[in-house]
């Protein structure tokens, strides 16, 4: 009596035929030939990769990479007038606004308040977008910069000052149908 | 008393010693320039560029590999037998240094009045030579994995051992077909031997096992099961690192030269060009090296290519395939010759 019932449910392993010699001879040299053909034809269409700090990947219109805040064109005054709309949107609770008020003496944005405080805490931002959506002045969009790694996490907190000024090196954008 | 292989040398002994460091010298300057290569053709058959950060076009690649490992820490085992654990590499790259000897270069030169022949030594068993180096050159790999005290290397170093024998045989008699029709077993008269015709033509099947059961020798893809990075780590060299582990890395493009050197020299011609070119003698080196690269830029493609194969299958291609080939060739030439 065997240990082991062989029921009926076992399946016979159904393989396909053994090839006959002529056969698997062409599919031992023929396919390798060929194999050795699909390889060479890479060499004359050349390397796809992109050396990348020499050459980067342009990115498309919409791409959502790190923030910018805006000024008005012709008067220079700032966009935000801090009313935390960004913040309260932001799912990651990255934005932090403090608002003050603008007087006569100090005017800084269009509205009656402005941010005094703003920070972006980058290390933890998650590229949703959610604030350019929230913010009613257009104050907030999402640039193209995507290149954002530092040496500490307290570098990588964004404040005003950096949000407002143009980027140092523009990233390259893709064109229109590319 | 005779001698039980004849050495044709007629050089002073200085001009012996200053021929071997000279070849000593350009194949080891050549080797990481050869890893380069090979890694950079190879990211070419793979649409990617290969090294290109370290120096122009990424040649000085290898010399900062070199330092990393020479700075590394000497490390082995608890279980590993020190003795042959320092003693395998260097079997390793003996043999393989020693192998490079029989490469020749070039015809035999006028250099400032001296009879010089452009190879380190022209013995009249040749080839055999080689085969023996070769087969000494197992034990480096075999103790190497015995002696590192890890089952890795244990594995790699056992299917070194069958993988080696089994492929040896084919090797040896795929060029048999060459020495008959040749008469003569120095590599430097098999050179001579086709100033018609080069022997890949009419050997052609020998040519083909040579090149396969040359794979298998010098454990390159897809025949590196020794090396077999997915399943054993490294294969014999798992345990190695630093210095022992470049003296095996170098041992193993060593002994490619010395299988392109090999191929080029018996089956390619030599330094002897087609279509009755007979340029000055200082052009055979150059000849004999781009033979050597083509043979070698060949092995890189294949590697591009070719996936592992199963243990089996390559036991049974070795045996069912590569041996009967080698020998119906072996017979057909035989015959050939001797009708």
């Amino acid at each position: 009596m065997t240990p082991y019932d062989v029921s009926d449910d076992v399946i016979e392993v159904v393989r396909s035929p053994s090839p006959s010699p002529v056969a698997g001879a062409y599919r031992a040299f023929g396919e390798t030939l060929r194999g050795l053909k699909t390889t060479f034809m890479r060499i004359p269409e050349g390397p796809v990769t992109i050396q990348y700090p020499e050459e980067k990947t342009p990115v498309y219109p919409r791409f959502r990479g790190r923030h910018k805040l805006h000024r008005f064109e012709d008067t220079g005054l700032e966009k935000c007038v801090g009313c935390s709309l960004c913040a309260a949107a932001c799912p990651a609770d990255c934005i932090r606004v403090v608002a003050a008020e603008n007087t006569p003496e100090n005017r800084v944005s269009a509205g009656e308040r402005y941010a005094a405080v703003y920070e972006i805490n980058l290390s933890r931002c998650i590229f949703c977008g959610y604030c350019e959506v929230a913010c009613p002045f257009d104050a907030i969009t999402m640039g193209h910069d995507y290149e954002m790694s530092d040496y500490t996490r307290s570098d990588l907190i964004f404040t005003k000052e950096m949000l407002l000024a143009e980027a140092i090196e523009r990233t390259p954008l893709r064109r229109e149908g590319e | 008393m005779t001698a039980l292989a004849e050495v044709n040398y007629f050089e002073p002994w200085w001009v012996q010693i200053i021929k071997s460091l000279v070849i000593f010298a350009v194949v080891f300057a050549i080797l990481p320039v050869l890893i380069v290569y090979e890694r950079k053709l190879l990211g070419r058959f793979q649409a990617r560029y290969g090294p290109n950060r370290v120096g122009p076009f990424g040649l000085l690649q290898p010399v900062a590999e070199i330092v990393k490992f020479a700075m590394k820490e000497p490390f082995r085992t608890t279980t590993s037998i020190g003795f042959l654990f320092r003693l395998a590499p260097v079997i390793s790259i003996i043999t393989a240094v020693a192998a490079l000897a029989l490469i020749p270069w070039g015809d035999v030169q006028h250099i400032f009045g001296q009879r010089v022949g452009l190879y380190g030594i022209d013995v009249s068993i040749g080839p055999l030579y080689v085969f023996a180096l070769g087969g000494i050159s197992f034990y480096g790999i075999m103790l190497g994995g015995w002696a590192s005290g890890s089952k890795y290397s244990f594995l790699g170093a056992m299917r070194g051992a069958a993988q080696l024998i089994s492929y040896e045989v084919s090797q040896s008699l795929s060029i048999v077909g060459v020495i008959i029709t040749a008469q003569t077993l120095s590599l430097t008269g098999i050179v001579h031997a086709q100033e018609d015709l080069w022997y890949f033509i009419p050997q052609f099947a020998g040519f083909i096992v040579f090149l396969v059961a040359s794979f298998a020798e010098t454990n390159r893809a897809p025949f590196d099961l020794i090396e077999a990075d997915t399943e054993l780590v490294g294969g014999y060299f798992t345990e190695y690192a630093g210095t022992p582990f470049v003296a095996y890395l170098f041992a193993e493009y060593a002994n490619m030269i010395v299988v392109s050197g090999i191929a080029a020299t018996i089956f390619l011609g030599g330094w002897l060009l087609p279509f009755g070119i007979h340029p000055p003698g200082w052009v055979d080196p150059f000849v004999v090296l781009a033979k050597i690269l083509l043979v070698f830029s060949f092995f890189v493609w294949v590697r591009a290519t070719l996936p592992r194969l199963r243990y089996d299958q390559l036991m049974s291609l070795g045996w069912k395939i590569l041996l009967p080939l080698a020998t119906l060739n072996l017979l057909v030439t035989a015959i050939v010759v001797a009708s």
